[in-house]
Parts: structure tokens; sequence; C-alpha cells
């Protein structure tokens, strides 16, 4: 019963949101909503009985499709996070001004359903199905609240991962067709009657999909538009969770269904993370721009974490397990912060910044903790994660590990370039009048603080909640 | 049979309304009444009751597929002129005659969804096309209109005279008008006979005229400027029911004669589908008329239809009935608001949204399922289409290249939906839009997600 209901408060509250006149009325509800799932997701966390955390109906008796939701230790920690970061996103823009806001709250209710749709499915057709509708909502959110070029940037995006998703579809009919009784229950898929080739092939109409999603390089141009584009509401949205999809569908689906394939192609992969995470720490270095600066630095962790996910180590799968997490804390993080700058100067220039630590102590101290957790440095969440997923990958290849390595430094590099041109220096005219944060978004900060430096300290509850999936994919391979 | 005669007696009927009254409205009336009757009684038919009985000395021959296509015929023009019978009024000075056409078309289709022979297939054909040549011309001050009436009439009849030849060559081939063909095993040695030049050469002809009927590249031409130049809410009519029909007989017509061109099949469709589908969806990218977009966009959907041809199973008939309905229904509403736009032009479609909220979001519930998104009776339609050809096994290159097509097909769909919504502007009307309209197009919208969430509703119901 429990993933139905993560489903269903969302989608429920999401359309009775549209109803709403009222822009207050609205926030309340959506706030209260997410609060409801998150009690829901942390109890799907306590709750032992596994006849609890899964649900199935028929749903397309002739395709062979059947309506399965199913909650493993991934799925959990995943809808935990979905179900963490609503609420902070929420009472972050409390207090902000949303124009027609009723509709702003209830695509975001709807984008949540989607999202712990894809997390939940044990069925592709009924992930397919939820991969598209997580999509259909940010198209909106983004084209309707974003900035100047919202419009062809988000279509951009919008385009590329439908042709990602449509392909991921073929591969799909393909490999029921191919499975005993036709069913599309992924236990069936996995059972189906291939050559290598064939599935060699599959197993790339699926990666695409899911690279595009995360994104790995070279399909990643969509994501740095797209990220300064959307309202910060969404970019949380898209750079804490959204891309969580694409991580763990290929724990679910890929490594799964073709795992000679992704030991085949796993030099690839890695080598195509690697040079993404480096290329994309580069251009963080030489970024302006706070908001482009914080997407590329999110397109280098993910690097790591698919990079990680294909060297086939037991440490490298916990540490990518840890680091979906901690990464969608943190970004979640840092976004509330640089919304809360930019809201304050009216720009996104670095080069326009300085001395904010003087005129807004507790940003500071906050954008320091966040900005220190974004590096990985030991005590924040990160530092865990990183570190079993770069032991894994040295394990896998020396020679990897040290070429990716170098993306630590650079990560140090870019994060705390970052902080010094916004907190330290002298005030100029934009920065003399600013103010600290609101206290919303301070209150949605210090829970992920919190949450930063438990989970640096203390990471064993989150390594228990995901170990049967890490277990489950050692066997596999 | 009871369809077949009730629609051509009921266009008689509507003919000669025309002399009782001269209030539009009650003519409106009489044909929605008509057509509910004509619903009504295909279904008593599909039950085993037959109104009107009559020996068709197996010209005709009535099946449950070809009855519940009837259905979603009947149903989707009830719908049409539901919506869009104010427009329809106001084309031009002969209401009633243009009611009556449509019977007569809605009889043509009547008979190609039973016919068991070539001969019925052709008066079947001629039977719902003729009417659409004065349909087009419709709006006859209009020089656009009757250039198209003229084209459709001329290209129309071209690919009737290649029909009549590829019936004449299977006739003197095999003796028969019967379709019932397939490869004969010769008794001594089991293996298939080669199947004669003529007969072959008739089959080749009558899949290119089929492929004119239902506008496949590269037999397309005259499709964008006939669909552009004929009165849109005609447009309407015939990029959605006639066309559907046109299919279904096309694949009534190939389902078991594919073993008879042999290999020439397996060149010859994945052809045909690769190029009606980069020729429609390339095309309709450029294109800033709505109207002429719709007009290429069916050419495209006609290159996904294209797809059942593969199936030999009953899988490949559900896909196209479901298609048939969600592609009607989805067109059927887009036209219905285009219709009433004063402006064709993408930029008409400016501000729609703030001004109507639900005529928009019904709206854009069309044009996400012509686009196949899930949720929306577009995607089980494609989903059909591509399980077809994958099912056949061949021709994956071919489903893989129709994916990345449609991906470009949300390129043009989505640009409607982004000057509903995220455009501002006022848009004009012919006509007021009433709350009726509104809540009946929001009834096609919910009708269409409905498929997508049980499109096993519309499938079971063909299993009764």
């Amino acid at each position: 019963m429990i993933p139905v209901l993560l489903i269903l408060i969302p989608l429920i509250t999401g359309l009775i949101t549209f109803a709403f006149s009222a822009a207050e009325s609205a926030k309340k509800i959506a706030l209260l909503s997410a609060v409801a799932t998150l009690v829901v997701a942390g109890w799907s966390v306590c709750c032992t009985p596994t006849s609890a955390l899964r649900f199935d109906i028929a749903w397309l008796p002739v395709m062979g499709s059947r309506f399965t939701l199913e909650m493993d230790g991934m799925s959990k920690m995943l809808c935990l996070l979905t179900g963490i970061s609503f609420p902070m996103i929420f009472l972050a823009i409390f207090r902000q001004e949303t124009k027609s806001a009723p509709g702003f709250y209830g695509w975001m209710l709807l984008s949540q359903a989607g999202l712990m749709g894809v997390f939940l499915a044990a069925d592709a057709l009924v992930f397919y199905f939820f991969w598209e509708l997580a999509l259909i909502p940010v198209y909106f959110l983004c084209s309707i609240w974003g900035g100047e070029r919202r419009i062809a940037v988000t279509f951009k995006f919008f385009i590329y991962t439908f042709l990602g998703s449509l392909l991921m579809l073929t591969g799909i009919i393909y490999l029921s067709y191919h499975s005993p009784g036709g069913s599309f229950a992924i236990e069936a898929l996995t059972k189906a009657a291939l050559s290598e080739s064939q599935r060699n092939g599959l197993f790339w109409l699926f990666f695409i999909a899911f690279a595009i999603k995360m994104p790995i390089f070279p399909l990643h141009t969509w994501q740095p538009d797209a990220y300064e584009e959307s309202p910060t509401a969404v970019t949380m949205v898209m750079s804490g969770i959204m891309v969580k999809m694409g991580l763990y569908a290929v724990v679910r689906w890929l490594l799964p269904l073709y795992p000679q394939s992704s030991a085949l192609y796993a030099d690839v992969i890695i080598a195509l993370s690697v040079i993404g995470m480096l290329y994309a720490s580069f251009i963080a270095m030489q970024q302006n721009n706070l908001k482009r600066l914080i997407a590329y630095s999110s397109i280098a962790h993910i690097g790591l974490m698919c990079a990680a996910l294909f060297t086939a180590q037991p440490s490298a799968y916990q540490g990518v397990m840890i680091q979906m997490f901690s990464h969608g804390v943190n970004v979640i993080g840092l976004w509330i912060i640089a919304d809360a700058i930019e809201k304050q100067l009216g720009t996104r220039l670095l080069s326009e910044m300085g001395g904010l630590a003087q005129k807004a102590p507790t940003l500071a101290i906050l954008l320091v903790i966040m900005g220190l957790a974004n590096v990985a440095l030991p005590l924040t969440n990160s530092f865990i994660g990183e570190f079993m997923m770069f032991n894994g990958l040295f394990r896998y290849n020396m020679v990897w590990a040290a070429v990716a390595g170098i993306s630590i430094i650079l990560a140090a590099v870019y994060t705390l370039r970052m902080i010094q041109k916004v907190l330290y220096g002298p005030l100029n005219p934009t920065t003399e009048t600013a103010t600290d944060i609101p206290v919303t978004a301070k209150w949605a900060l210090f829970v992920l603080v919190v949450l930063v430096i438990v989970g640096g300290v203390y990471p064993q509850p989150l390594i228990n909640l995901t170990n049967d999936t890490v277990q489950a994919l050692i066997t596999k391979h | 049979m009871n369809a077949i005669i009730f629609s051509a007696l009921w266009g008689l009927v509507m003919m000669f309304s025309g002399i009782a009254t001269q209030n539009r409205k009650t003519i409106t009336g009489l044909s929605i009444l008509g057509l509910v009757l004509l619903l009504v009684i295909n279904c008593l038919h599909a039950y085993g009751i037959w109104v009107i009985k009559m020996d068709t000395k197996d010209a005709l021959h009535f099946d449950s597929i070809g009855l519940f296509f009837n259905a979603i015929a009947f149903f989707a023009t009830l719908l049409y002129v539901v919506l869009s019978g104010k427009d329809i009024e106001n084309t031009g000075v002969h209401a009633a005659e243009y009611y009556a056409l449509i019977f007569f078309v809605l009889t043509g289709v009547g008979i190609l969804t039973a016919f068991n022979g070539l001969l019925m297939l052709f008066l079947g054909i001629e039977i719902m096309t003729i009417p659409l040549y004065i349909l087009t011309g419709a709006d006859k001050r209009n020089l656009k209109s009757n250039e198209a009436s003229l084209k459709y009439f001329l290209m129309g009849s071209f690919s009737t005279g290649i029909m009549l030849m590829g019936i004449a060559l299977i006739y003197g081939a095999t003796g028969k008008f019967g379709i019932a063909g397939g490869v004969t095993l010769a008794p001594s040695t089991g293996l298939a006979v080669r199947p004669s030049f003529l007969e072959v050469g008739g089959m080749i002809l009558l899949f290119v005229s089929m492929c004119f009927k239902v506008s496949a590249a590269p037999f397309h031409f005259w499709t964008p400027d006939v669909y552009d130049g004929a009165p849109a809410v005609f447009t309407s009519f015939m990029a959605t029911i006639v066309k559907s029909a046109g299919f279904f007989a096309f694949i009534k017509l190939f389902e078991a004669h594919t073993a008879v061109l042999g290999d020439s099949w397996n060149i010859l469709l994945p052809f045909v589908i690769l190029i009606t589908l980069l020729i429609g969806n390339i095309t309709a990218v450029f294109q800033q008329s709505v109207k002429r977009m719709l007009a290429y966009s069916s050419i495209a959907q006609a290159g996904f239809m294209l797809f059942a041809l593969y199936g030999t199973n009953d899988l490949s008939k559900e896909g196209i009935l479901l298609y048939a309905f969600s592609y009607s229904l989805a067109t059927i509403g887009i036209f219905a608001v285009l219709i009433k736009l004063k402006d064709y032009s993408l930029d008409g479609f400016n501000g729609l949204a703030t001004e109507y909220p639900l005529l928009a979001f019904s709206t854009s519930i069309c044009l996400l399922s012509l686009a196949g998104i899930p949720l929306t009776g577009g995607f089980f339609a494609k989903y059909y289409m591509l399980s077809a050809a994958i099912k056949a096994g061949g021709v994956f290159w071919l489903v893989i290249v129709a994916v990345l097509l449609a991906a470009v097909s949300v390129y043009y769909y989505f640009r409607v939906i982004q000057a509903m919504y995220f455009k501002t502007g006022a848009p004009t009307f012919n006509q007021p839009i009433t709350k009726a309209f509104q809540w009946t197009l929001f009834g096609v919208a919910v009708l269409i997600i409905v498929l997508g969430l049980f499109p096993t509703l519309l499938l079971n119901f063909f299993y009764f």
C-alpha cells in the first residue's frame, strides 16, 4: 500500500491545487502534501514487512503488462530523498511571490508523483509511463515560469529526453517480445531469449535514454542551459532528483538486464564519464555565472557516479547509493543559497559579487558548509560516497582512478573560487545593501546542513538501507 | 448491411430536408439524429439483429472487426458534427447537401469495411471519395477551394484508374474478383507456385492506388494542397474518418496477400513507410500555417499506420482500430478549435490559454496524443504499430527511424502548445466559443486520456 500512497498523495493534491485561485492556500496545500509524502516515505524506511512494500494489480492483460510497484533499499532511499526534497524546496521559496502560484505548485506536485512512480515501478511499461510523466510537468514549469530564453531551452531539453525515452521504448518492446510470456515484469525481461549481439544493441538503446537524463558527456548539452533558465525550485528538482532517475535506471534496469554487455562496454562508458568529469570541471573553473557553475559541477559529480556503476565493484555500488542521496541534499542546498543570492543582488554573475560575508553572515556560513560538502571534505556526507567510489574505480583500473582523481582537485578549485568571489573581498554597489537570507530558507538549509553532517559522521543507516540492492547487483554480476 | 442502407437513405432524407426547411439548426439536428440512429443500427447488426436483411451473394462479408470500425467511424462523425456543426452550416449556402454528402461518404465507409471482392472495394472507394470532391469545393467563391477540388478530382480519378488497371490484371491472372487468393502450393512438390507476372503486377498497382488514397509518399503530393485548400471543416472530416477507412480497407486488402508479392513486398513496404515518415515529419516542421502543418502531420501519421501492414495477426487490426480512433479524436478536436479561429497560422493560437484555459487544455491533450505521449490514446496507438513491426522482425532499423521521427513530430505539435501557453496574444474567433463547445471538447480530451490509461476497454468491446 505504501508505494501507491507515495504516488497518489502528490498526484491528487497536485490536481486539487490547480483548482485553487488563492496563492497562499495553494502554497499551504502543497507544503502539507509534501510533508505527508515525507511521512509516508519515512514510514516505508522503518516499515519492515515486505508485503506492504509491494503493489500489484492487472493493468493491460492483453499486452502482458501489470501495474507493479515494488520497493527495495534503493527505492526507499530515493523515495526518501524525493520526500525530503520537496518540503525543503517549498519551504525555501515559501516567502517568494510566484505568478499564478496554484498552477506552479500543482505542476510541482505532479512532477513529484511522476518521480515517485519512476523509483517504484517494477514493470517496464509502467516504468516508461512514469519516466515520461515526470518530464511533462517539468516542461510546463520551465516554459511558463523560467527565465528569458526559457521556451527554446526547455524545448531542447524536452526533445532530447523524449528522443532518448522513445529509443528505450523500442528496446522495451523488443525485449518483452522475446521474454517468456511476453511479459514486461523485470524478472521475465531478464530471462528474454536473445543473442549476444541483440543484447549489445539493446543495451545502447537503454543506455542512451539514461545517459541523456544523467547527463553523460557528450549528451549533456541541454543541461547547463536548462538549469540556468528554469525557475530555481524546478532546477532543484531537476538536479537534486531527476538526474538520479538516470542513475537509478542503470542500477534497476540496465545492469540486471544486460550484465555481459555492461561489462563489455564498461571501459567505453567509464571513459565518457571521466572525460565528462574533467571537461565539466574545467568549464566550471572558468564560469562567471553562479548557476552555470553549479550546473557544471553537478555534471562532474554525476559522471563519477556513472563511472563507478560500471566498475562492478561492491564498494563502488555502495558508494553510489550513498552519493545519490548526498548529492541530492548538497545540490539542493547550493541551489537554495544561489537563489537567495540572486534574489538579493539581482545578478548571478560572480564578478559583480563580493563581501557578502560582512552583510549576510548566516548565508556565508551555510554556503561554506555546502561548498565544502560539494568538495567532499571529510566529515561531510559526500566524502564517504566519493571515497568508496574512487576505491571501486581504483580496483577496477588504476589509470581511470588517477585521471578521475584530478576532478577532486578541480572541484576544490572551482568551489573555493566561488566561495571567495561571493563572500570575500570588498563590498561593491550591488552588495552594499544586501541582507541575510529569508527565515524559511534558513530553516530548510538548517535541515539540510544537519543531514550533511550526520551523513558525514555516521553513514551506516544509509548503507544498511541500500544493502539489499547492492547485494542483488553483486550476485547478478 | 444495416449501416450501408440506412446511411444511404438518411443521405436522401438530408437532401430533401433542405427543401422542407431553411432553418440550419434543424438540419444539423436532423443529421445528429441520423448519426445516432446509424450508430445504434450498426451496433444492432453487431449483436446479430438485421434491420434490413439482404442477400449480398457473398460480395459483402460482415465481421465484428469491420462493424466495430464502422462504430468508431460513425461515433467520430457524430463528435465531429456536434463540435463543428455550426461551421458546416456557415461554410456555404447548402448545409443540407453537405450533410447528405457526409452520409454518402459513410455509406462508402460501410462498404469498405465489409468488401469481399475487388469490385466491392472499387465501389466502396468511389462512393466514399466522389462526395469528397464536391465537399472540397464547397466554398465555391474561394479560388483555393476550387483549385483544391479540381486537383483532388484529377488525382483521385488518376489513382482510381490505376486501381482499375490492377483489378483487371488480377482478374486476368486468376479469373476471379476475389481477394482470398494467396499463394497456391504445387501438389507434386509442395513448394509454392510462383505467382504469375500479371498477378504480381496487379497487386503492385493496387498497392500504389491505395497509397494514393491514404496519402502515403511518394503519392502524397495532392494532400497538402487539398487539405489546405478545402474548407477547414471538411479537411477535418477527410483527414480523419475518411483516411482511417482507407487504411482499414488497405489492411483488409493486403493482410492475406503479401505472400504473392514475395520479396518485392519486403522492399516496397519499408520504402514507402520510410519516405512517408520522412516527408511528413520533416516538411511539417517548416509550416507556419497550422492547417498545413496538420496536413503534413496526417501524412506522417499515415507512415505510422502503414506499420499495421506488417502484422498478419490480430495485433495489427486491434492496433489500427485504436490508431484510427485516437487519431480521429485528436485531429477532430484540434480542427474544431482551428476552424473557429480567424487566423490559421501559429500566431493565431497565441495566448489562447489565458482566455480559454479549458479549451487550451483540451487542445493540448489532443496534440500530446498526436505526438504519442503516454497517458494519451496516441501512445498506445503508436505502441501497437511499433509492436507489430518488431514482431514481424527484420525491420528493427525502420522502427528506430520511426521513433527518431516521432521525436521530430514533438517539435511541430509542441509549437502549438507553446503558442497557446507561453506566448501572449488575443486570439480572434469567427464565432463565439460557447460553454457547450468547450465542455464537449473537454469530453473528447477525457476520452483520449481514458484510452491512454485503459486501451483494452476499447479493444474488449470488440471481442464481445
